[in-house]
């Protein structure tokens, strides 16, 4: 049998193609490392079905009272204090009545205490969570253990679908090298910075959690920042959640956000 | 066949050098974006995409347009469109290269794209979309290059083409469906979340795509002894007419919803982009050129005798593309950021390196459309009277 | 032979081009790389011994790390049961694995400059300091 140019062409094209792709699909298939029995949860780690968070803001007096909480987290992540505002990497916040429930700011004529008063904000750890439905690597997902909403900073190919999905701004992309022109401004050796190009956020201190410890946003915070279990009806969480009258922000887009605000006022509310 | 693309008058090579020039210099300024990130973009937190998906959007209607030959073709034997619906492919190719280009260098780390073939995510929109782009760029590849080259041997195309071809047709839509997904389907984002979107993207795709591709058949003309026909070149203003006068009315579909429901969310982003918000008022000259543009366009095209007239007909076309291109890339993809989450405006505007780059993908777009046009007017040229 | 000269010269450049790699390295020492263990930390431990063995560290290291950093963050599993001796070690390349090799330098640098890769590890990941060497 002979073959001329042109079919020798096209038969070493597709043994190329099949070649290379099982080759690809034989490596990736074969995995030399560690075995599942190798790979263990700390025991000392805490346990939950859906953790959640409920913020009393009536316990949030001064200045002060905010940014011990921001500072905490902030600190131990390695968040830069960039100066340009367009580059900003925020993991919790502090933002006023009117930004933090905006759809519910028209009311000009309501309880003046309530319209003064300022929120902290952070990830919401949303049981119906809008950006890991369009992550198209799964780099942020949610936990099946205890419903946390990570974000996997070695997968993300920073395309932002998320931060367009997320509809309370919790999402932060690094624009600009968190390490240049010292933004960190307290080095924790302890965690990873991250690089340019990807996006991350809030992760409920699952590096804390992990050994026994609650967030550093909650431990920081004086009572005003209670972390627990939403799906045990015995929780700390729980019982403020049944106590207290409580809002979540915009909870009309069925995303299930999973921090509770207490907007407290004493005998009033 | 290819070889055709290697010879050319001095013009041909001044175009390419040129073309080669300007991606030259993006390229230049994408590295410095690799180096530094896209903080050297206009892009912000709030405002998180920008000119490079405005373009995606853009242009993936581009490429979907092919379909308006395609369809009277293949599926009504429209005689008429037998010699330049190549171009139509041709151009859907081009136009799918830039679209993928452009998220390409919208993305903080391109060196891990595997990451979304190795990570498939069914529930991902962005998943589908790179599927679907994929597909429809070897579709047009493919069947553009049998046909033409069955054409240069005067003979049939080869039957296994025409099941490609069919299928490429709902394949235009999908792509343009599944880009109008990406926004579409997002919680918070008032300007995005409506059912109309897909078919708004469909509509200012016909209109836009075969305007261009008017406008690209009166070049060949001009350049080359290839003639598209006076038939075709009007049929096809036709369609842009009729998908331009869709294309509006979806779009004051939008503006009724927004402001009768009188609901403020819904309202601000188009507020926003005619008007200002809090005294940021960066797009609203942009969004009244488009306006005005459409409805003159519109004008100059219902009327037959300004149609027919290739003078006012060139007009129009560029009046259409330029609203398109306003309205469905800046004024859609930063309308939809604007305002953010908390109800506050952060404006934004690409930056020099960001409109480097930008014009770069552009040129390797039209580096790709001159290399295959010159190709199909060659064969073009030697049979133009081929109909089969 | 038509265009004898240009073809010849064509040739040479050809050649030259090909193998200067291999001229640019010619005559340079092309030891063998040995990454130094020398820390306080591992000088100090009364048998040397990583996670896993030394033959399978040099070979598997860059996927045990991978499959490590899937453990941890998409897994929640935190601590490693050594295969070689059965000891548990938290998952960490900052905490653990840096901790004793705390010479990069003279570690992972070594070797990985030697094979032309670069992890982008340390983008994130902070390194231990160093003295200037």
């Amino acid at each position: 049998m002979s073959i001329n140019r042109r079919q020798f062409l096209k038969l070493a094209s597709v043994s190329t193609i099949l070649g290379v792709g099982s080759a690809a699909a034989i490596t990736s298939i074969s995995r030399s490392g560690l075995e599942a029995s190798q790979s263990s949860p700390d025991p000392k780690g805490l346990k939950a079905k859906r953790w959640g968070f409920v913020v009393d803001v009536s316990k949030l007096k001064t200045e002060e009272d905010y940014q011990k909480c921001i500072d905490a987290c902030h600190n131990i992540h390695n968040v830069p204090t960039l100066k340009n505002p367009k580059h900003e990497i925020k993991w919790i916040w502090k933002d006023d009545y009117e930004h933090t429930f905006p759809n519910m700011a028209e009311d000009k004529i309501m309880n003046k205490e309530l319209q003064e008063k300022n929120f902290l904000l952070f990830c919401n750890h949303c049981a119906n969570p809008a950006c890991v439905r369009v992550c198209p690597t799964q780099a942020t997902f949610k936990r099946k253990s205890d419903g946390i909403v990570m974000q996997d900073m070695h997968r993300c190919i920073g395309c932002r679908f998320c931060m367009a999905a997320c509809p309370f701004g919790a999402r932060s992309f690094n624009y600009v090298d968190p390490r240049k022109d010292n933004a960190i401004k307290v080095e924790n050796k302890e965690f990873p910075t991250r690089m340019i190009g990807v996006v991350e956020k809030c992760t409920a201190c699952y590096e804390r959690l992990a050994v026994g410890k609650q967030p550093a946003c909650a431990e920081a915070s004086d009572g005003a920042i209670v972390f627990g279990d939403l799906e045990d009806p015995k929780s700390e969480v729980r019982r403020l959640i049944a106590e207290k009258y409580t809002i979540r922000r915009k909870p009309e887009l069925g995303t299930q956000p999973g921090i509770y605000y207490v907007i407290g006022g004493g005998e009033h509310v | 066949m290819f070889e055709r693309a290697l010879s050319g008058s001095n013009r041909y090579w001044a175009w390419i050098f040129f073309l080669l020039a300007v991606i030259g210099v993006g390229f230049l300024a994408y590295m410095k974006q690799l180096n530094e990130g896209l903080g050297i973009t206009g892009l912000s937190r709030d405002v998180s995409w920008g000119f490079y998906i405005a373009q995606f959007t853009f242009l993936v209607g581009v490429a979907a347009s092919a379909v308006m030959l395609v369809i009277p073709y293949y599926l009504h034997n429209f005689k008429k469109f037998g010699k330049i619906v190549i171009l139509g492919e041709f151009l859907a190719v081009s136009a799918v290269t830039m679209c993928m280009l452009f998220i390409l260098v919208d993305m903080g780390q391109p060196m891990r794209v595997l990451n979304v073939v190795l990570h498939p995510t069914l529930n991902s929109v962005m998943f589908w979309d790179a599927l679907v782009l994929n597909g429809y760029l070897f579709l047009n590849i493919i069947i553009g290059w049998t046909t033409l080259a069955a054409d240069q041997k005067q003979v049939a195309p080869p039957q296994w083409v025409k099941p490609l071809i069919y299928l490429s047709i709902p394949w235009a839509v999908s792509i343009h469906t599944v880009t109008a997904f990406l926004y579409a389907g997002l919680p918070g984002r008032h300007l995005w979340l409506t059912a109309i979107m897909a078919a708004r993207f469909l509509a200012s795709a016909f209109a836009g795509g075969p305007a261009i591709l008017v406008l690209l058949a009166l070049l060949v003309r001009k350049f080359s002894k290839f003639d598209p026909g006076q038939e075709a070149i009007q049929a096809l203003a036709k369609i842009v007419t009729y998908a331009m006068c869709a294309n509006v009315f979806f779009f004051l579909l939008e503006v009724f919803t927004a402001f009768y429901s009188g609901i403020p969310g819904h309202a601000h982003p188009l507020v926003y982009l005619f008007a200002g918000l809090d005294g940021h008022t960066k797009l609203v000259p942009w969004m009244w050129t488009a306006a005005v543009l459409a409805f003159a366009s519109i004008a100059l095209l219902v009327n037959p005798s300004t149609r027919q007239n290739e003078g006012t007909l060139k007009l129009a076309l560029v009046g259409v593309i330029i609203a398109a291109w306003i309205d469905k890339g800046m004024g859609l993809v930063i309308g939809g950021f604007v305002p953010n989450p908390f109800e506050r405006v952060t404006e934004y505007a690409p930056t020099m390196p960001e409109l480097a780059i930008t014009f770069g993908v552009y040129a390797v777009g039209l580096l790709v459309l001159t290399l295959l046009y010159k190709v199909a007017i060659g064969v073009r040229e030697e049979n133009g009277a081929v109909e089969h | 032979m038509y265009n004898s000269g240009k073809i010849i010269a064509g040739l040479a450049v050809f050649f030259i081009l090909a193998a200067l790699p291999f001229l640019l390295n010619l005559g340079k020492a092309n030891a063998k790389i040995e990454p130094s263990i020398n820390t306080p930390e591992i000088n100090a431990m009364p048998v040397k011994q990583c996670v896993e063995s030394k033959e399978f560290m040099r070979a598997e290291h860059m996927q045990l790390l991978n499959d490590w950093r899937d453990e941890v963050v998409r897994n929640g599993n935190r601590i490693y049961t050594s295969r070689s001796n059965g000891k548990q070690y938290a998952i960490s390349l900052q905490n653990t694995c840096m901790k004793c090799h705390s010479n990069k330098k003279e570690f992972c640098d070594k070797c990985h400059n030697y094979m032309a890769v670069k992890p982008y590890c340390w983008s994130c990941h902070i390194a231990p300091k160093e003295e200037k060497s």
